[in-house]
């Protein structure tokens, strides 16, 4: 016993370098495997009010860059108003009254990343704007990603510049679809696999979401097809997807609700029983 | 003694703050980021008593970067075993003969400090990105981004200790 206590004491440091180390190794591990919640992450209120206050000061330096792309939107939308044939009675129309499938909110990215194997961005939207796990982030040119973690005022997204998403997407025009993945090499490149060999492609098709989740609907833009080829077994496409997003310059998004999502997945799960 | 524990914790502060809103976005090239709150481990005023205090304060550092960029524990594993290793890296760079543990870094050699600060820059470079990318797959990438990360890093260590050093009289 006196020997067990004498080496224990004699080796201190290297004990509590030791334990340490397997703490933040079981913390890198937790942070490797896929769709676990965190504990160690950037949405709470220490990170997220200091990212708030950063990202005011540099927004200011967009605010130009801002307003073009909303203008750009806002017109965008009104040609899609006016020459839906359907004459607007009512400038304003109350949404909820609305048969809606999705909700929307606008966000701000606070905290953008895009230079690692795993991005995680953070917006100044959380649980108390009744952001929850699993919504789908988008902008006016295409997606961003999915909500992973949230805290009061906060919300970390999985960016789909992460190598652990996986997103459902499909070719316009024709009912192919894959899965959205990303190997970590090229933040403006992400690839589409799992494409059946017959399907029609050349090299600037456009990609959108597939619909066949509860997440996004069908036809968020995604980017076009860069280059392809054909994987190890010769019977699917390895396509590179150039995204419309700059992921780069990143700041107002838009969160989207599916509002039929607990009953979408009730069913799901009544039929795994 | 107060005095030591007030520039420390300053230090601690303001290194990470630095750390997480400037120099974690530069992205210079696409990927190339400097880590420069390793300085803190540098300046650390180490003596034997206060070991475990030290590696302590290392997990923390690692820790405060982690959650601010989302990665995990890839900083406190790389800063602790850098706190763990600073003595034996301290004897391999300046020598037995040296007190090693009253050496301060702005007042060494010009080349010693550079192979101190190699060391020690490399090992927790190399630490971090191979925890932080974690595939075998990729050790191209970790290697590339080790090297290149780690003269930026250097350079901008070099700069900070000859400006933030007390002038010797």
């Amino acid at each position: 016993m006196q020997q067990i206590v004498n080496f224990l004491i004699r080796h201190k440091t290297f004990i509590t370098f030791f334990v340490l180390f397997c703490f933040s190794l079981f913390l890198v591990i937790q942070s490797h495997s896929y769709h676990n919640t965190k504990f160690v992450n950037s949405a709470n209120w220490v990170t997220g009010s200091i990212y708030n206050t950063t990202n005011s000061i540099g927004d200011y330096l967009y605010l130009k860059q801002y307003n073009q792309q909303l203008i750009k939107e806002n017109s965008y939308l009104r040609k899609q108003l006016l020459n839906r044939g359907v004459p607007i009675t009512d400038s304003l129309i109350d949404s909820d009254s609305l048969n809606l499938k999705f909700k929307i909110r606008p966000a701000s990215i606070i905290k953008n990343s895009y230079n690692k194997l795993n991005n995680y961005l953070l917006v100044d939207k959380g649980s108390s704007d009744s952001i929850v796990q699993d919504m789908g982030v988008i902008t006016s040119q295409g997606i961003v990603g999915i909500i992973e973690n949230t805290s009061t005022g906060y919300a970390n997204i999985q960016s789909v510049l992460n190598t652990y998403s996986e997103i459902n997407a499909a070719i316009k025009n024709t009912n192919n679809f894959g899965s959205l993945k990303w190997n970590g090499e090229d933040f403006n490149v992400v690839q589409l696999v799992d494409v059946l060999r017959s399907a029609p492609i050349k090299k600037g098709d456009t990609i959108i979401t597939g619909g066949m989740s509860s997440i996004f609907p069908k036809g968020i833009l995604i980017g076009t097809i860069k280059d392809f080829s054909l994987d190890a077994s010769e019977n699917y496409y390895l396509i590179d997807v150039d995204l419309f997003n700059d992921m780069t310059t990143l700041d107002q998004v838009y969160i989207l609700e599916n509002l039929n999502r607990k009953e979408i997945l009730e069913l799901e799960n009544s039929l795994n029983e | 003694m107060n005095k030591t524990v007030f520039i420390n914790t300053v230090r601690f502060l303001v290194l990470v703050l630095f750390q997480v809103v400037l120099f974690n976005h530069i992205n210079f090239l696409g990927y190339i980021n400097p880590y420069i709150y390793i300085l803190f481990i540098v300046f650390f005023p180490y003596n034997k008593d206060n070991r475990i205090f030290f590696i302590l304060c290392c997990f923390l550092l690692g820790l405060c970067i982690d959650i601010f960029s989302d990665s995990g524990g890839v900083h406190a594993a790389a800063c602790l075993v850098i706190g763990y290793l600073r003595p034996m890296m301290m004897r391999f760079v300046f020598g037995l003969s040296y007190d090693y543990y009253s050496i301060k870094i702005e007042k060494t050699h010009f080349g010693q400090r550079i192979n101190y600060l190699l060391i020690f820059i490399l090992t927790h470079h190399l630490i971090l990105f191979s925890l932080e990318i974690f595939s075998f797959a990729h050790i191209v990438l970790i290697l590339k981004k080790t090297v290149f990360s780690a003269i930026f890093t250097l350079l901008l260590c070099l700069i900070f200790i000859s400006l933030f050093s007390r002038r010797s009289s």
